[in-house]
This record gives C-alpha cells, sequence and structure tokens, in this order.
C-alpha cells in the first residue's frame, strides 16, 4: 500500500450490468452479474435437490443423503425453536437456508460474485422474513400480536418504558439479520483479497519477497478455511434467527 | 486474477471506474490495481451504489420467488415423501417382525402341545395294547387249562373204562384157568357156574 496501488479488493462486488433495461420511470434497471448469480443458485439448488433424490431409493446414496441430511437439518431447526405448528413455515426457512448457504458458498469460488455481499440482497431477505412475521403475526393474533411488545409482570411505572425498548428491539431484528450476514461475507472476501493481494506484492519484489510471501499465503489458507465455516454459520445463523422471530409471530405472548 | 508486473516491477494499473459505466471495463484483461480505495470509489462503493438497489431487489424477489415455489411445490415434498415412506417402511418391517415372531413363538407352543399329546397318546397306545395282551393271555390260558382238564378227565374215564374191561377178561381168564386147574387136578371138568361162583367169591373177599 505504501507504493500507493494495492490490488483492488472492492472489484469483486462490482455490480455488472449484462442486460440493460433502460430507467423506466426513473429507476435504473438491468439484469445484472448479481441477478445471474441468484437464478443460478435457484437453478443449482432446485436441480440438486431433484437430481439427488431422482432415485428415491429406501436406502440413500450419498447425494440423497445429503439432501435428506439438508431437509432434516432445517426441519429439526424448525421444530426445535418454532414447534411443530412452526413447520408450515418449514418451506420459507428452508429457501432462506439454502439460498443463503448456497449463495455464501458459491462466493467461494474464486472469480465469482458473492450475492449476499451486497447489503440489499440481505436487506431484502430480512425484509421477508420480518413482513412474514408481521402479516402472519397480524392474520394470526389480530390485535394480540401486539402482546409481543408488552412484556407480563413488569410494574407499571416501567411499561412504556419498555414497550419502547421492545418496538426498537423488534425494529432493529431486520437490521441486525442483514446487517450481521452482509458484514460477514463483505468483510470475509476484503480479507481474503488483501491477504491474497499482499502475495502477489511481495513475490513481485525477489527472492526475499517470495519468501516473504509464504506468510500471507498460510494466512490466506487460514482464512479461506475459517469463510467456509463463516459462510455456513451466517447461512445457519439467519436460518434459526428467522425460526426464532416466526415463533414469535405464532406464540406473541411472552 | 493474474496479474502482470509491469516493466518496472510495479503493477499496470487499470483504474476502476464507476459503477455505471463498468459494464464495459472487465474485457481490459490486465490486472485491477487501484490508487487508494476512496479515490477511485468514492461513493462508487458497490454494495452501497443506490442506482443498483431496485433491479437487485426485483431478480432477488424473482428468484427466491421462483427458489421458494420450486422447493415447497416440488423439492421440498419429494424429500418428504421419501422420508415418509421410509419411515413407513420401517415401521412396517418392524411390525412385521414381531408379528413373524409372535407366530413362530405360537408354532413352537403348538409344536409342544403336539409333542405332549402326542406323547400321552402314545404312553395310552402302550397301557391299553399291554392290557388286552395280559388279558388275552390269561383268556388263551383258561381255554387251555380247560380243555387239559376236560382231556384229563376223558383220559381218567377211559383208564377206568380199561380198568374195568381189563379187570372183566382177568375175571374170565380166572375162572377159565380155575376151570382147567381143577381139570387137572381132579380130572374132570366141573360146572362153569360153579366156577364162576367160586372165583367171584374169592376175588370179592
Amino acid at each position: 500500500m505504501a507504493s500507493g496501488s494495492v490490488i483492488d479488493p472492492i472489484h469483486q462486488f462490482q455490480i455488472i450490468k449484462i442486460v440493460d433495461l433502460g430507467a423506466p420511470g426513473g429507476v435504473q434497471l438491468a439484469f445484472t452479474n448479481s441477478a445471474a448469480f441468484m437464478f443460478g443458485i435457484v437453478a443449482l439448488v432446485f436441480f440438486f435437490l431433484t437430481f439427488a433424490t431422482r432415485g428415491r431409493t429406501l436406502v440413500p446414496g450419498r447425494l440423497q443423503s445429503l439432501a435428506e441430511v439438508s431437509y432434516e437439518f432445517v426441519a429439526s431447526m424448525v421444530r426445535s425453536t418454532a414447534g411443530n405448528e412452526g413447520m408450515k413455515f418449514f418451506p420459507l426457512v428452508f429457501s432462506l437456508f439454502i439460498f443463503v448457504l448456497v449463495a455464501n458458498f458459491v462466493g467461494m469460488i474464486p472469480y465469482t460474485f458473492t450475492v449476499t455481499s451486497h447489503l440489499v440482497v440481505t436487506a431484502g431477505l430480512a425484509l421477508v422474513v420480518i413482513l412474514t412475521v408481521i402479516i402472519y403475526g397480524f392474520v394470526r393474533h389480530g390485535t394480540h400480536f401486539l402482546g409481543l411488545f408488552v412484556p407480563s409482570g413488569v410494574p407499571a411505572f416501567l411499561l412504556p418504558f419498555m414497550v419502547v425498548i421492545e418496538v426498537i428491539s423488534f425494529l432493529s431484528r431486520p437490521i441486525s439479520l442483514s446487517l450481521r450476514l452482509f458484514a460477514n461475507m463483505l468483510a470475509g472476501h476484503i480479507a481474503m483479497k488483501v491477504f491474497a493481494g499482499f502475495i502477489v506484492m511481495m513475490s513481485a519484489t525477489g527472492v526475499a519477497g517470495i519468501l516473504g510471501a509464504t506468510l500471507p499465503l498460510a494466512m490466506v489458507v487460514a482464512l479461506t478455511a475459517l469463510e467456509f465455516l463463516v459462510a455456513f454459520l451466517q447461512a445457519y445463523v439467519f436460518a434459526v434467527l428467522t425460526c426464532i422471530y416466526l415463533n414469535d409471530a405464532l406464540h406473541p405472548g411472552h | 486474477m493474474s496479474e502482470n508486473p509491469g516493466p518496472s516491477g510495479t503493477f499496470v494499473i487499470a483504474q476502476a471506474e464507476t459503477p455505471a459505466a463498468h459494464g464495459a471495463t472487465p474485457s481490459h484483461g490486465g490486472v485491477e490495481i487501484q490508487v487508494p480505495p476512496g479515490e477511485a470509489h468514492g461513493a462508487g462503493f458497490p454494495p452501497f451504489d443506490a442506482q443498483t438497489f431496485p433491479s437487485q431487489l426485483i431478480w432477488l424477489a424473482i428468484a427466491f420467488g421462483a427458489l421458494y415455489l420450486l422447493m415447497s411445490r416440488v423439492a421440498l415434498p419429494r424429500i418428504a415423501t421419501i422420508l415418509e415412506e421410509r419411515h413407513d417402511r420401517v415401521a412396517d418391517d418392524l411390525e412385521e417382525a414381531g408379528k413373524l415372531k409372535a407366530e413362530s413363538e405360537a408354532a413352537q407352543a403348538s409344536y409342544e402341545q403336539a409333542l405332549a399329546s402326542a406323547r400321552n397318546k402314545a404312553h395310552g397306545i402302550a397301557t391299553e395294547t399291554r392290557d388286552t395282551l395280559a388279558a388275552e393271555a390269561e383268556t388263551r390260558r383258561k381255554a387251555v387249562e380247560a380243555e387239559l382238564s376236560a382231556k384229563l378227565v376223558t383220559a381218567e374215564a377211559q383208564i377206568t373204562a380199561t380198568k374195568t374191561a381189563a379187570m372183566a377178561n382177568v375175571h374170565g381168564i380166572a375162572v377159565d384157568a380155575a376151570g382147567a386147574i381143577v381139570h387137572q387136578l381132579i380130572g374132570s371138568t366141573p360146572a362153569p357156574q360153579a366156577v364162576e361162583a367160586a372165583v367171584d367169591q374169592a376175588t370179592k373177599s
């Protein structure tokens, strides 16, 4: 960096227009690399799951086991956090989990675009969750859903204060949900790219540089492993928090 | 990304342009290296570029909606069916195994019962056979005994008859012998009636 030129760690997040759809109503629309990756993820997930279960065998093969494990992993997650009643949201939670998971893993492949490294995407997903919670909560419980914001057993003089806190905590949920995923993916990819850039820069300075470059190389290897863990963990966290929020919609009483 | 060191050992600088014009930039084939990030991107940090938000949201809505439909209508029911079938199959098999076990236990019990009853029956038959045989032997023995005693009676009667006949013959011989002896002694033949009476008298005493 001292030389004033570094490898651009931000370039991997560029949105590239593939088909420009113009700007109807003053809003720029385009089919971008981000959209292409989204559809790629959907296609990948769908074809994997249908291909893996094509045999519908009693004793599953490897791929079918993987499909079944992913199904049962999410199903047990939903059941344990939101109860059997929560299973009506199972397709939603599964879709969110698998979308985020595959997006994160696809982003780990070099030269690819990480869909979940864009705040607007994670915010969109978080919005889906929170709107589902709000709409289902009101449809199911009517105004009782507002009981979510009124903790029981609180002295009357503290109650207004508590309600404000509860409302703020509820509103911060989609923000934290989307920011957590976005920040993790963004920071992880930038860190990897920066350390990878160090390798290139150091090895360009000669033999000593090449030897010295083993340090950032080791760092990149470690970071890559960490990023795979983070990729899974963030998908898991997103899905678990979705389940917890949906549980509030199912059982709004504290 | 392939990095081509420039002639001076530093990197070729292909400055990233603003996102709006970015569609054309990736074809430069060189390296993306930037002068300090602030200058190159400024407001153009891609995740915060509001110009891309509407299209991203729209495509996300379409893609995620499609994913949700595909998952909830096709993929997940499919996996659920497989799991359910397996669950049912395992339950069925366990049930079947339990049924077969009960059946085999019943079969063993009935076998043992049959064995016991057969043993009883065999015992009964043996006793019965023994009894009938004993009875038969008894009757045969009695018949033989009766026959033998009858034979004994007839034999005794025959002996008696023979004895009587022999005694009668002895009487005749005695009479003849007495007559002959008298003839020899006195030279005259006594009257047969007198001889017979004399013999009778002698033999009776």
